[in-house]
C-alpha cells in the first residue's frame, strides 16, 4: 500500500459533496430518531432499517461511481513505477476509511451518545462492517465491467439482491421446506448475506425475549456462543477480503 | 364476714393453683444445657397448650412428630436435620404454631411426598419464620384448614424436576394464607391443587425448575403482590374458576415453553395491575373464558399475549403494551374477545379531537406474527425489509390477520401504572444471614 495514494484519496473524498451530504443525512436522521423516540431500544430498531438499507446502498453505488470517475487517475498511477496491487489496495483503504468515517459521524456518534448499550454498539459495528463490505464489493464490480452505466446498474442490482431478493428467496425456501428441520440450514444460508448477519446480531440484542423461543434458541445457541461469534466474525471478514482479493487479482491482469 | 374471708381464701388459692399450673405446664425448654435434650421427648412430656422453646443447636432426631396442640418456638436458630434419611417435621394435631427453626436435609422419595414440614389433615396451624434448606418438598399442607404459612425461606438445589419437590405445596385444603415467603430452586414454587379460599401474597418465587406458581382446580383464590422471576416455565394456572390475580410481577421467564402466565381453562377471573417484563410470552391463554384482564403492563416481552381461538368473552381493558416484539398473536382469524382502551406503542393512528383516544382502530396482530405461528423459523427474517413490506401491505389491505381483533378506542398515552415497591432483596438478605449463622 502506498500512503501517498491513501492520503490523496481520503482528502479527495473528504472534499466530495456526496460524502458530505451522506454524512449530514445520516446524522440528521439518527438525531431525529433519538430525539423523537424516548425508548432507546425502539430507536435502535428504527435505526436498524436505516443502517441495513441506506448504508449498503450508498456504500456500493458511491464507490462504484467514484472508481469509474477516477479511471484516468488510476491509469496515470499505473504508468508510474508503482505496484498495481498497492495502487488498488490504497484506493480501497481510502474509500473504506471515508465511508466508515461518514457512518461513524452520522450514526456511530449519536448512537454511542444516546444509546450506549450492547444493542447500540452491535448496531455501530454492524453498520461499519457493512460499509467496508459494500465498498469491497464495489471494487470488484467496478474492475470487472468497463462500461460505467453497466457497472452502476450491476451495483444497484447487487444491492437489491442483498437487501431484498435474498430475503424473499429465504422466505420461499422456508415455506417450501417448513416440514423439515431447517433451522440450522437457515443459519448457514443467512451467512451468505452480510446484511442478514448484521440484522440477526442486532435482533438478538433488541428482541431478546422473543429470540429465547424455540427457534430463537437455535439461533441464539449459534450466535450467542464464543465459537458462533468467532465464525460470524470470520465470515464478515471474508465478505470484506474475498471481493477485494478477486478485484485485486483481476486488476493486476487488467488491460487498461 | 367469716364466709367472705373463706370465699377470699378459696379464691386466692384457686388463683394461685391456676397460675402455678400454667407456669409449670406452659414452657418446656429444649437445649444442650436444659433438662430436655430432644424435641421429640419434650413433645412426649408436654400437654396440649404448652409451649416448647427450643434453643440453638443441631437436632438430629427421628421425625419430629407434633401430635399435640403445642407452640414450638426456635430460639437462636435451632437446626432440625433430617440427615437425608427421614421427614424432619410432621404436624399431626390442630392449633399448632411452629416458628423460628431451620429445617434441612429431608429424605427424597418417589413414593411418598416427603417434605421438610408436612402437615397432615389438621386445622389452625401456623408455620412462620422458618428456613427450609435442601428438602425434597418444602412445606406440604395435606387436607388442612385455616393454616398460615408466613415469612419462610425455602431453598433447594436439585438439578432435575424428578429430584426436587414443590416449595409450598397444598392439596385439598381450604382457607390457607401463604404470605411473604421466598422460594428458590424447587420444582414448583407454590403448588395448589383442590385448594379453595386461599390468599397468596407478597411471595417471591424464583429460579424454580418448573413453575413459579402452579394451581389446578383451586377455585376462589387470590394472588396479590407476588414476584415470579426466572422460573423454568413461568407460571401456569389451570382448570380454575373465580381467581383474582393482582399486582403481581412476572419477570424473565425465558424459553419456548415458558410463559409469564399460562392460563388454561380459567373462567370468571380477574387479572389486574400486573406487570409482565421480559418474558418470552407474557400471557398465554387457552380455553379461558369471561376473564377480565385490566390495567396490566406488558414491557419488553417477545409476545405480550398469545390468545387462542378457544378463548371467548374475555375483556382486555386499559393495558399498556410497550416495546414488545409482538403485542398479540393468535392462531386463527376468528376471535370473540374484546380489546378496548389499551395503549399500544405500535399504534400509528391520530387523535384529532384530542380526547386521548385514537380516532382509528388499532389492529394489534401483525401478519408476521401469524406467519411465525405457522413457521417458527421465519423469526430469522424478522425486521428485514421484506417482512416490513409484508406487514405494511397487510395493514393496507388485511387478508390474513383477524379482521375483528382490533381495539376501537386505543389510548394515545399509557396509563400510569401504580408500582408498589415489592421487597424481595430484603428477604434473601435474611436468608443469607441465617445461612451464615448456621455455618
Amino acid at each position: 500500500m502506498n500512503n501517498k495514494i491513501i492520503k490523496y484519496v481520503i482528502s479527495d473524498l473528504l472534499r466530495n459533496r456526496t460524502v458530505f451530504f451522506y454524512t449530514l443525512v445520516l446524522l440528521a436522521l439518527s438525531l431525529s430518531i433519538f430525539f423523537i423516540e424516548g425508548n432507546v431500544d425502539k430507536s435502535i430498531a428504527s435505526l436498524l432499517n436505516l443502517v441495513l438499507f441506506v448504508v449498503p446502498l450508498v456504500s456500493i453505488v458511491f464507490s462504484t461511481i467514484y472508481l469509474y470517475n477516477s479511471e484516468e487517475f488510476i491509469a496515470l498511477l499505473v504508468s508510474q513505477p508503482l505496484k498495481r496491487q498497492s495502487i488498488w489496495l490504497s484506493i480501497f483503504v481510502g474509500l473504506a476509511t471515508a465511508m466508515a468515517a461518514a457512518f461513524l459521524v452520522g450514526v456511530g456518534l449519536p448512537t454511542l451518545i444516546f444509546a450506549y448499550s450492547l444493542s447500540g454498539i452491535t448496531l455501530v459495528i454492524g453498520g461499519l462492517l457493512l460499509s467496508l463490505i459494500f465498498v469491497s464489493i464495489a471494487m470488484w464490480t467496478a474492475v470487472r465491467l468497463r462500461d460505467k452505466s453497466k457497472g452502476i446498474g450491476l451495483a444497484i442490482i447487487l444491492w437489491l439482491y442483498f437487501a431484498l431478493i435474498f430475503d424473499a428467496l429465504l422466505l420461499f425456501l422456508l415455506f417450501q421446506f417448513a416440514d423439515y428441520p431447517i433451522e440450522k440450514l437457515m443459519v448457514a444460508v443467512s451467512m451468505l448475506n452480510p446484511i442478514d448477519i448484521s440484522r440477526i446480531l442486532i435482533l438478538l440484542e433488541i428482541d431478546l425475549s422473543a429470540m429465547m423461543g424455540y427457534t430463537g434458541a437455535i439461533f441464539r445457541d449459534f450466535f450467542g456462543t464464543g465459537t458462533g461469534m468467532l465464525i460470524t466474525g470470520l465470515v464478515m471478514f471474508l465478505w470484506i477480503a474475498l471481493p477485494l482479493l478477486f478485484a485485486t487479482r483481476f486488476f493486476k491482469r487488467k488491460d487498461l | 364476714m367469716q364466709n367472705l374471708f373463706l370465699y377470699f381464701l378459696l379464691n386466692s388459692v384457686f388463683c394461685l393453683l391456676m397460675v402455678a399450673g400454667t407456669t409449670r405446664a406452659a414452657t418446656i425448654h429444649v437445649g444442650k444445657h436444659d433438662n430436655s435434650k430432644s424435641i421429640n421427648r419434650a413433645i412426649a412430656q408436654a400437654k396440649p397448650g404448652d409451649t416448647i422453646l427450643v434453643h440453638g443447636g443441631h437436632y438430629r432426631e427421628e421425625t419430629i412428630q407434633i401430635t399435640k396442640s403445642l407452640t414450638l418456638i426456635g430460639l437462636e436458630n435451632p437446626i432440625i436435620d433430617g440427615q437425608q434419611k427421614h421427614e424432619p417435621v410432621a404436624i399431626k394435631a390442630d392449633n399448632i404454631t411452629f416458628k423460628g427453626f431451620t429445617v434441612k436435609n429431608s429424605s427424597h422419595s418417589a413414593l411418598t411426598d416427603v417434605a421438610g414440614i408436612k402437615v397432615y389433615g389438621v386445622k389452625n396451624v401456623s408455620i412462620t419464620d422458618n428456613v427450609l434448606d435442601n428438602n425434597f418438598f418444602g412445606i406440604y399442607l395435606q387436607n388442612v384448614k385455616n393454616c398460615h404459612v408466613e415469612n419462610n425461606r425455602l431453598r433447594t438445589y436439585g438439578e432435575t424436576e424428578r429430584l426436587v419437590g414443590n416449595g409450598v405445596h397444598a392439596w385439598k385444603s381450604d382457607s390457607v394464607t401463604i404470605l411473604n415467603n421466598e422460594i428458590i430452586g424447587h420444582r414448583d414454587g407454590i403448588y395448589l391443587e383442590f385448594v379453595t379460599h386461599t390468599h397468596v401474597r407478597k411471595n417471591l418465587s424464583q429460579n424454580n425448575l418448573r413453575y413459579g406458581l402452579h394451581f389446578m382446580f383451586s377455585h376462589d383464590n387470590e394472588y396479590h403482590y407476588n414476584i415470579f422471576r426466572s422460573n423454568g416455565a413461568g407460571v401456569a394456572v389451570m382448570y380454575t374458576q373465580r381467581v383474582r390475580m393482582e399486582h403481581n410481577r412476572f419477570e424473565e421467564n425465558w424459553g419456548d415453553a415458558a410463559y409469564g402466565l399460562l392460563l388454561k381453562d380459567i373462567t370468571d377471573s380477574y387479572i389486574e395491575h400486573n406487570t409482565f417484563v421480559r418474558n418470552t410470552t407474557g400471557i398465554f391463554m387457552e380455553g379461558s373464558n369471561r376473564t377480565l384482564i385490566e390495567q396490566n403492563s406488558f414491557e419488553n416481552n417477545g409476545w405480550a399475549i398469545k390468545i387462542f381461538t378457544s378463548c371467548m368473552d374475555n375483556t382486555l381493558r386499559k393495558n399498556s403494551f410497550i416495546q414488545n416484539t409482538f403485542d398479540v398473536a393468535t392462531n386463527s382469524g376468528k376471535l370473540n374477545n374484546t380489546f378496548v382502551e389499551n395503549y399500544w406503542d405500535k399504534y400509528e393512528g391520530y387523535d384529532l379531537d384530542k380526547n386521548g383516544i385514537g380516532d382509528v382502530p388499532h389492529h394489534p396482530v401483525s401478519l408476521f406474527s401469524m406467519l411465525i405461528e405457522r413457521y417458527p423459523a421465519a423469526m430469522l427474517l424478522f425486521r428485514s425489509f421484506m417482512v416490513t413490506l409484508f406487514d405494511r401491505s397487510e395493514k393496507m389491505i388485511p387478508s390474513l390477520t383477524p379482521e375483528n381483533l382490533k381495539d376501537d378506542s386505543p389510548l394515545m398515552k399509557p396509563l400510569p401504572i401504580k408500582t408498589e415497591k415489592l421487597s424481595a432483596t430484603g428477604n434473601s438478605e435474611v436468608f443469607r444471614r441465617r445461612k451464615g449463622v448456621e455455618e
